[in-house]
């Protein structure tokens, strides 16, 4: 009997460690750290609304492309006249963008942002400085390739 | 007793299955040689099938004219286009070679600064070089016809040389050639003292009719250049045949080591992240800690050329494009500055690695096995910071590596 146990004491361990193995395996591609793929967040400072999406769809790997931000104050009034500042890259693997961005408003508050470049698959960071009517701000997004 | 027996026998009989069917899902789990639907779709994604078309070079409105990618063809293997008529394009970018010539720094004329780089689908690259000094691949080949280690002439020896010797296929293609009557035999912007006094007396619309004559010989030489494309190899063989959903077969077949090298390069050892895409180079600049070259200890790859191409004549914005300023994002965008650039150079593509020793952007690491073993230790960069991590690699692991950067090739 003692001996039996043993082996379902075996039988288990196995059990416990292929599970914490898949789970491992399976949470591999969600993103390290918590990290939101929010597209629509307040700036750090709370100074405004801003969300962001591609100008198309899938956003691929390689390719120079466009995104475009919406910049809202918190009542919803659109930023027609903020100086959008871009910058990012992947924190993961310590470097930046490796294009340098620019951002032009399109009108009514949304801003083309282009030139954007995702060089390899993982969790980049695009992070936009707002300096408008509510002073200066700024907001980060995760975008997972 | 018998039923004590039997009882105790079933409870063993069941804890075996269990165990068994517990050790078959983590053998499966592990399969080394197994791949799981997100790693196939990772390593399709390296292979040939995935290559897009050639995208079209509106800079150059020859790129892709039959005739003027045979013309250039003549010019690459001319070695009369070099001031001692014994250096061609080919000198260094061997055609049995993969374009290459295996030696760590290019030998023509002089010795260069940096590795020959192959040119299996160079023309999908943004930026040419390994710092991307030129931004197009018409810029670069005229680049090291007025290097006095390379070809060593300088622009007025080429655009007579094309007067005299191929002035009918020139004509032909991109329209008359400058009338150089009463112009001297060696005149260049970049040439010796002689040469650059002599371009400075030529007034500037000659300059200009021998800029445009100049950049042609670029053109005609990137037209052909555009037709070099990759092979296929073992691994897209071998890929090809897993996405399809059938066995690999014939030299398509992978050993154990060469599947756990190509699940460790598409996994852990995160080599895709800058070897990516079917040509295996996200062509962008890193620095990852690459030991100084002693014959170039100063060299600052991507920070020392941002300055050259925003200031080439024949870049993308300048007059002897053929495209507008549209076509020039990648200029435009170009980050200009900072510290991510210092000692940064370009992913070379992977295709081929196997046969192409010595490594490295002037040669500095002799076999593949110090170049995974550079990636394993992650060294310091000699300035700039490395992108580099060191990984954690057992020497299975590096074995499988190297087997399976050999399976890169024919």
């Amino acid at each position: 009997m003692k001996h039996s146990l043993g082996r379902y004491a075996v039988l288990a361990a196995i059990v416990v460690v292929v599970v914490a193995g898949w789970l491992v395996m399976a949470g591999r591609h969600t993103p390290p750290d918590g990290a939101d793929l929010m597209r629509s967040k307040s700036s750090a400072g709370g100074a405004y609304v801003v969300s962001v999406e591609p100008e198309a769809e899938p956003v691929e790997q390689g390719p120079l492309h466009t995104w475009l931000a919406s910049v809202k104050l918190p009542d919803g009034t659109p930023v027609v006249n903020a100086r959008i500042g871009v910058d990012g890259g992947m924190p993961a693997h310590g470097h930046g963008l490796p294009t340098a961005p620019k951002a032009s408003h399109a009108g009514d508050g949304v801003y083309r942002i282009e030139g954007v470049r995702f060089n390899m698959g993982g969790l980049w960071e695009l992070r936009l400085s707002i300096d408008g009517p509510a002073g200066e701000d700024e907001v980060v997004f995760n975008i997972e390739l | 007793m018998s039923s004590i027996s039997n009882s105790s026998h079933f409870r063993g009989r069941i804890a075996k299955a269990a165990i068994s069917s517990v050790a078959a899902l983590v053998l499966g789990a592990c399969d080394p040689s197994e791949l799981g639907p997100d790693e196939t779709t990772k390593a399709v994604s390296l292979t040939l099938a995935s290559l897009p078309p050639l995208p079209s070079d509106p800079t150059n409105r020859v790129a892709g004219e039959p005739r003027a990618a045979a013309f250039g063809a003549s010019l690459f293997f001319d070695p009369a286009l070099s001031i001692n008529g014994e250096v061609s394009c080919g000198t260094c970018h061997k055609i049995d070679r993969q374009f290459q010539d295996d030696l760590p720094r290019g030998h023509a004329i002089g010795i260069t600064d940096r590795r020959t780089m192959p040119l299996a689908g160079i023309a999908y690259n943004s930026w040419q070089f390994w710092d991307g000094r030129r931004d197009s691949l018409w810029a670069q080949a005229i680049t090291p016809l007025e290097d006095i280690r390379e070809h060593g002439g300088n622009r007025l020896f080429y655009v007579r040389l094309i007067a005299e010797r191929y002035r009918e296929r020139y004509e032909g293609i991109f329209g008359p050639l400058p009338d150089l009557t009463g112009l001297p035999e060696h005149a260049g912007p970049l040439g010796t003292l002689a040469e650059k006094a002599a371009w400075r007396a030529i007034p500037a619309g000659q300059q200009e009719a021998i800029n445009t004559a100049f950049a042609n010989i670029g053109k005609a030489i990137a037209a052909f250049e555009r037709t070099l494309l990759p092979s296929e190899t073992r691994f897209d063989r071998h890929v090809s045949a897993l996405a399809a959903g059938e066995d690999p077969a014939g030299d398509a077949v992978f050993s154990a080591l060469e599947s756990e090298g190509l699940k460790l390069f598409i996994g852990s050892a995160g080599c895709i992240d800058c070897h990516n895409g079917p040509l295996l180079t996200d062509g962008q600049f890193h620095n990852t800690g690459v030991p100084a070259d002693l014959a170039n200890p100063g060299d600052r790859g991507r920070a020392g050329a941002v300055r050259q191409v925003i200031s080439d004549p024949f870049n993308c914005l300048g007059p002897y494009s053929d495209g507008s300023q549209a076509d020039c994002e990648e200029l435009e965008f170009m980050v200009p500055a900072g510290e991510a650039l210092e000692r940064a150079f370009k992913t070379p593509s992977l295709r081929g690695v196997a046969d192409r020793a010595p490594f490295m952007h002037a040669g500095q690491i002799l076999t593949l096995e110090d170049a995974v073993d550079h990636y394993r230790n992650a060294p310091d960069a000699p300035s700039g910071q490395s992108e580099l991590r060191p990984l954690d690699l057992t020497d299975r692991g590096r074995a499988a590596l190297i087997a399976f950067l050999k399976t890169l090739g024919p």
